[in-house]
């Protein structure tokens, strides 16, 4: 038990990225891995030994972050196209514009595209971890990388997206 | 070339053949290859606005969490003994400084002595617990040159608003540039009875001195002022309620004091 601790522990750092870029803000993001590792140590028992405890957990805090989204839904509009910025961004890649860009998208993309690039986690461990198909994990997460091109590029995004004001 | 063997690409994650393939196709398509590279280049840059979370450190309220808080919610009868058992074996663990000492973050670069006190938060319920640990808190987090706060006062909002949901309390940390001291910041701690909140200030010269805020008092009587030396750190310290306050530094008692008067001054309701 004290090793299940010690490795709970190491993967602390990892959950409060993941839970910083999910959620976009600190204050909130700290809430969620609390959460987490409280109903973590609370389910500790159902954890088996020769799993992936990191997937486990990752689990766990996507489940809560689902929970709060159902709960409270951030106020929201449809993106308009005139919405989107005229020129493209003078930086390619400036970090300040995505993160902005990364919280417009959809929860779903979002969580899919974190535990991809961020956690660099393998395509069926995002399945596991996020319980649903490969198949959905590896269309998301096209759709993710391609809307967040978009948006940093000031092109309309392809799909419809929920813009949080 | 389907959409899923691209996306593999863009993460490295192909066989070595599939991925001689799409090399070849992506050679002969300058616009599918432009597109690809602008995703490899979203993993890099993701990683980049992220890297300093990974790195900060976490605060001790997360690490030292324990599965008997209050707050862990209901759990399965299943679940019950396993949990039993981890509580005193993490009981143990704390009590030897083991996890500050394991995990690296908590107490990094004090005395394991120190550590142990502050984690276990082991004193009596006696106002003069409140002086010792805050001192204790004082000494292991004043050296921290990389990351002396969790939250830092350019965020100062952020911070008082985080402090003040786990405490329960609206705190305001004092202003005391009128005594020669600027808020760095501020770090949540694991206390005995609940949550603390320690504020950091520092001087021209560097001199930091703290501000230790504990909730759930127990004696709930309010004391006067009162003074502890505990090694080179001089503790002011007062009980408000159920809230007790210790500032401390390695200043001299008579300075101490007229800061430790101001922030009385400030902490006074209006």
């Amino acid at each position: 038990m004290q090793e299940v601790h010690e490795r709970l522990l190491a993967c602390l750092p990892r959950l409060r990225r993941y839970a910083r870029a999910l959620t976009g803000d600190s204050a909130s993001a700290d809430d969620l891995v609390q959460d987490t590792v409280e109903r973590g140590w609370a389910r500790i028992a159902q954890w088996r030994p020769d799993g992936d405890l990191r997937a486990w957990l990752f689990g766990i805090m996507h489940n809560l972050h689902i929970d709060q989204l159902r709960r409270s839904p951030p106020p929201s509009m449809e993106l308009d196209d005139a919405d989107l910025p005229a020129a493209p961004p003078t930086a390619t890649l400036d970090l300040r514009d995505l993160e902005h860009a990364l919280q417009q998208l959809p929860a779903a993309q979002r969580e899919v595209l974190l535990l991809v690039a961020l956690e660099e986690m393998r395509y069926e461990d995002v399945a596991a971890t996020l319980d649903i198909p490969l198949g959905t994990v590896m269309s998301r997460l096209s759709r993710a990388r391609e809307n967040l091109r978009r948006l940093m590029a000031g092109q309309p995004p392809a799909a419809t997206l929920k813009v949080v004001k | 070339m389907n959409e899923a063997e691209l996306q593999a690409w863009v993460d490295g994650r192909l066989p070595p053949d599939r991925q001689a393939a799409v090399d070849r196709y992506l050679a002969e398509n300058p616009a599918e290859a432009a597109r690809l590279q602008a995703y490899r280049e979203q993993n890099a840059a993701l990683l980049a606005l992220f890297d300093d979370t990974l790195d900060a450190p976490v605060p001790d309220a997360l690490a030292a969490r324990r599965p008997d808080a209050p707050s862990a919610g209901p759990t399965g009868g299943a679940a019950v003994p396993a949990w039993r058992r981890m509580a005193a074996m993490l009981a143990v663990a704390i009590g030897a400084g083991v996890i500050g000492g394991a995990a690296g973050w908590t107490l990094r670069g004090t005395g394991t002595d120190a550590g142990a006190g502050l984690a276990a938060g082991a004193a009596a319920q006696s106002p003069a617990a409140l002086p010792r640990q805050a001192a204790i808190a004082h000494a292991v987090y004043t050296p921290e040159v990389k990351h002396p706060v969790e939250v830092g006062a350019d965020q100062q909002q952020h911070l008082v608003a985080w402090l003040s949901k786990r405490l329960g309390k609206q705190l305001r940390p004092p202003q005391l540039a009128k005594q020669g001291y600027e808020l760095v910041g501020g770090r949540l701690l694991p206390g005995d009875s609940g949550p603390v909140a320690q504020f950091m200030y520092a001087d021209a010269s560097g001199q930091r001195l703290t501000l230790y805020v504990s909730s759930g008092q127990k004696q709930n009587r309010d004391t006067g002022f009162r003074f502890a030396q505990e090694g080179n750190v001089g503790v002011f310290y007062w009980i408000d309620g159920s809230f007790g306050y210790a500032l401390s530094a390695a200043v001299g008692k008579k300075e101490l004091s007229q800061i430790a008067n101001a922030v009385y001054e400030q902490l006074l309701p209006n």
